[in-house]
């Protein structure tokens, strides 16, 4: 779960992937980035969202991408040629191509254990299920792209 | 290399190459990288007597072995050169995500040498480096500098760039990266500017390595569970910022007011104070690369006539703007910060500097016709006007943009410049809180809190809880911090976290990433070789045991009120036990056997 307004753009969750992947500090291999909107005052992790109806999962010509039982989107490598058709069909771009691995890569909620949630040092990304509270978090949220827009129409 | 990427570039503006050199192994064994591989580099290839705006001065940006990595804030990188404000060694430290980029490229550091034509910027994408032209960049402000090269590079690139300040020579101007962080203190940005260099932008997509991955891991997520835990890093500095201090000063009697005039208890320090930052203005916290801290704060000043949004103000700026001009409007002291992030100036001696003018103006020295307004004390509208003009040198500005030195010197009066080797002190009343007294004397880059912070000790009571008031015990524990300070400011990651982690902490990271098998005492040990290191470059560059003083203020006017009333600074009792405690000789120079003994000789 994803709280942007806790983020402070500091990129530990990049790092803490990368390294958990490829056992180097390398955020051009994080499977999670950070985007931030100084004028908005806002940063916001993004991954996969292991969508329920993945748009990767459909196009991908040779079924390598499958919706597991657990809700996990997943990726089985000996089937993917590397086409890289997923990555232009993913609406959020959260599907990547790390030149370091020469795969195809995505958030694979680390078997169960997101490095990211554990060293999240603001509470940004935790690893749960949404609660009700997000329809006040994300009303937050809205307010300061109200705020941004407001301004820029001024 | 593991933990250094093994490359420096080496870029000479007055020829137009590039270079790229090999780490030497043996300089980064003894010297970590950063502020003490940068301060070598100085020692080996520039004379210390040297005239820091001229071609000769080299600028050196060093990231160090832990910068970029998972370690406690591993986003810091310095930027040191011969100090033009100072004349001492320059170095100043800055967070954001500069500095690991440029290790993502594939280099440690940059050495600019010479001076270049035209002004340029440096374009480095990975393998690929070129010097571009500037000129359509000269005279536009940090933000617009960085949102224009961000555009004409790539996204995703990280800017450093000097503002208006650097271009014209300023002497405390910055190096801002990512925009709003600084590399502030002695003038760095206008080394650069000297250097006819506006702006390194950079992007990489390499790895940074380290030599025991699951040692790493096992150290660095301990170190963050410290740094969670205490309540300092963990509470204090994430909730409030640094501004915390502004009460806890001002509790002590140790704030210093109007240009440390009227002692150390200002009577609207609660309406500067983080505290109400929090309650008015802030939107929400920032950290630096891979910083657990988070301490950064993102500000707004919604209506009235300070209307701004920017970052900050840290707790020097609230106090420098703020106490010490006796201003108590948090909105101009907000609006004063951003103006200093979007022109590239150093808030702490800007502050300082309005306040020193502030009481040459209440005595008669400066007149309304010399300022071209009125300039008393707790004038909100003059410190944000003030800056404005010191970062553009209009007018008045173009006196204050020398600091508060060469401004009262000027006018016959240095006694009231509040500096230590002409830069201006921060804000801990040294007659309050005795060791940062000692502190101030012996810094290496001048006046300055963060080359020995004994308000650690002697105010917060990390690691152990001193007396302020008294000198005893303080010169030993100012060598520690000072040497372990540089250690710090070398291996890439941020002062902030000593508050939780020791020497061990810090060696035990150094260790896995470097791969080396030395012992805590031997990393000490490489701190106290860089604070000598820079003590002889000093030395050379013509300082002597007579400028490791105070202002005559702190010495000789005691505090009117507080608990450390009626106290000046026993400034020569600690000093020459200081020079003992550090295996000097009576005038405060390094001996034979201890150069020997840190490989010196």
């Amino acid at each position: 779960m994803l709280s942007p307004e806790k983020c402070i753009g500091c990129r530990t969750c990049e790092i803490v992937c990368s390294f958990n992947k490829i056992k180097a500090f390398n955020p051009k291999n994080a499977r999670v980035s950070v985007l931030m909107y100084d004028e908005a005052a806002i940063s916001v992790p993004m991954m996969c969202m292991q969508c329920e109806d993945p748009s990767c999962m459909k196009v991908c010509p040779t079924g390598a991408i499958a919706k597991r039982a657990d809700g996990m989107v997943a990726i089985e490598e000996k089937r993917c040629i590397g086409c890289k058709l997923c990555v232009s069909a993913c609406p959020l771009g959260n599907i990547t191509f790390s030149p370091t691995e020469k795969k195809v890569v995505k958030c694979d909620l680390c078997n169960g254990e997101p490095k990211c949630a554990e060293f999240c040092p603001s509470g940004a990304i935790e690893f749960k299920e949404a609660a009700p509270s997000t329809i006040r978090r994300k009303k937050v949220i809205a307010e300061r792209f109200k705020e941004l827009f407001g301004e820029v129409s001024e | 290399m593991i933990g250094w990427t093994g490359c420096i570039l080496r870029v000479n503006l007055s020829e137009g190459t590039i270079k790229k050199e090999a780490l030497a192994r043996s300089d980064a064994r003894l010297y970590l990288g950063g502020r003490g591989l940068g301060t070598k580099i100085m020692m080996d290839e520039v004379d210390p007597r040297v005239d820091p705006l001229s071609p000769e001065n080299k600028l050196i940006f060093m990231t160090g072995p832990l910068t970029g990595t998972m370690a406690a804030s591993p986003g810091r990188y310095m930027v040191i050169a011969k100090a033009p404000l100072t004349g001492t060694i320059g170095c100043a430290n800055s967070g954001g995500h500069f500095g690991p980029e440029l290790k993502f490229a594939g280099y440690d550091g940059i050495i600019f040498e010479g001076k270049a034509d035209q002004p340029v910027y440096l374009w480095i994408d990975d393998d690929k480096v070129e010097l571009r032209p500037a000129g359509h960049l000269w005279g536009k402000n940090v933000f617009e500098t960085t949102d224009k090269l961000l555009e004409e590079t790539r996204e995703d690139a990280r800017v450093a760039c000097i503002g208006p300040a650097g271009e014209k020579g300023v002497l405390f101007a910055t190096v801002m990266n990512d925009k709003n962080r600084a590399a502030g203190r002695t003038g760095m940005g206008a080394v650069m500017g000297a250097k006819n260099l506006k702006a390194v932008v950079v992007r990489g997509s390499k790895s940074v390595e380290v030599a025991d991955p699951e040692k790493f891991l096992e150290v660095c997520t301990e170190a963050r569970r410290k740094l969670k835990a205490h309540p300092v890093t963990g509470e204090g500095l994430p909730t409030y910022g640094t501004g915390v201090l502004v009460n806890i000063l001002n509790q002590m009697g140790a704030l210093p007011t109007r240009n440390w005039r009227d002692g150390g208890i200002f009577e609207h320090a609660e309406n500067i104070s983080g505290e109400a930052l929090v309650e008015k203005y802030l939107i929400r916290n920032k950290g630096c690369f891979g910083c657990s801290i988070g301490c950064g704060r993102l500000t707004k000043i919604p209506e009235g006539k300070f209307k701004s949004f920017g970052e900050g103000p840290e707790y020097e700026a609230e106090w420098s703007y703020g106490a010490a001009c006796g201003v108590g409007d948090l909105a101009a002291i907000c609006q004063a910060n951003f103006i200093c992030n979007e022109l590239g100036l150093d808030p702490i001696t800007m502050g300082a500097t309005i306040a020193c003018a502030m009481e040459m103006y209440e005595k008669g020295i400066l007149s309304k016709e010399e300022v071209g307004r009125e300039l008393n004390f707790g004038d909100a509208e003059a410190i944000v006007e003030l800056t404005r003009m010191t970062g553009m040198r209009d007018g008045f500005g173009d006196q204050l943009a020398l600091g508060s030195y060469r401004l009262a010197e000027k006018w016959g009066h240095s006694e009231l410049s509040m500096s230590v080797k002409k830069q201006e002190m921060p804000a801990y009343d040294a007659r309050g809180v005795q060791g940062m007294g000692l502190s101030y004397a012996t810094s290496n880059r001048g006046g300055c809190h963060v080359r020995g912070y004994m308000t650690s000790v002697e105010v917060l009571g990390i690691p152990e809880k001193l007396d302020p008031l008294v000198t005893d015990e303080k010169a030993g524990w100012l060598k520690i911090f000072q040497d372990l300070t540089a250690v710090f400011d070398s291996a890439g990651i941020c002062l902030f976290t000593s508050f939780a982690l020791g020497l061990p902490d810090l060696a035990g990271m150094l260790r896995a990433a470097v791969g080396w098998g030395c012992t805590d005492e031997e990393i000490l040990r490489i701190g106290e070789r860089i604070w000598n290191l820079e003590r002889l470059f000093n030395i050379r560059a013509g300082f002597t045991k007579a400028d490791d003083t105070l202002p005559p203020r702190l010495l000789e006017e005691p505090l009117p009120s507080g608990p450390a009333r009626g106290k000046v600074n026993q400034l020569e009792v600690m000093l020459k036990e200081y020079y003992v405690v550090r295996g000097w000789n009576e005038d405060g120079v390094p001996t034979e056997e201890k150069m020997a003994e840190l490989s010196l000789r």
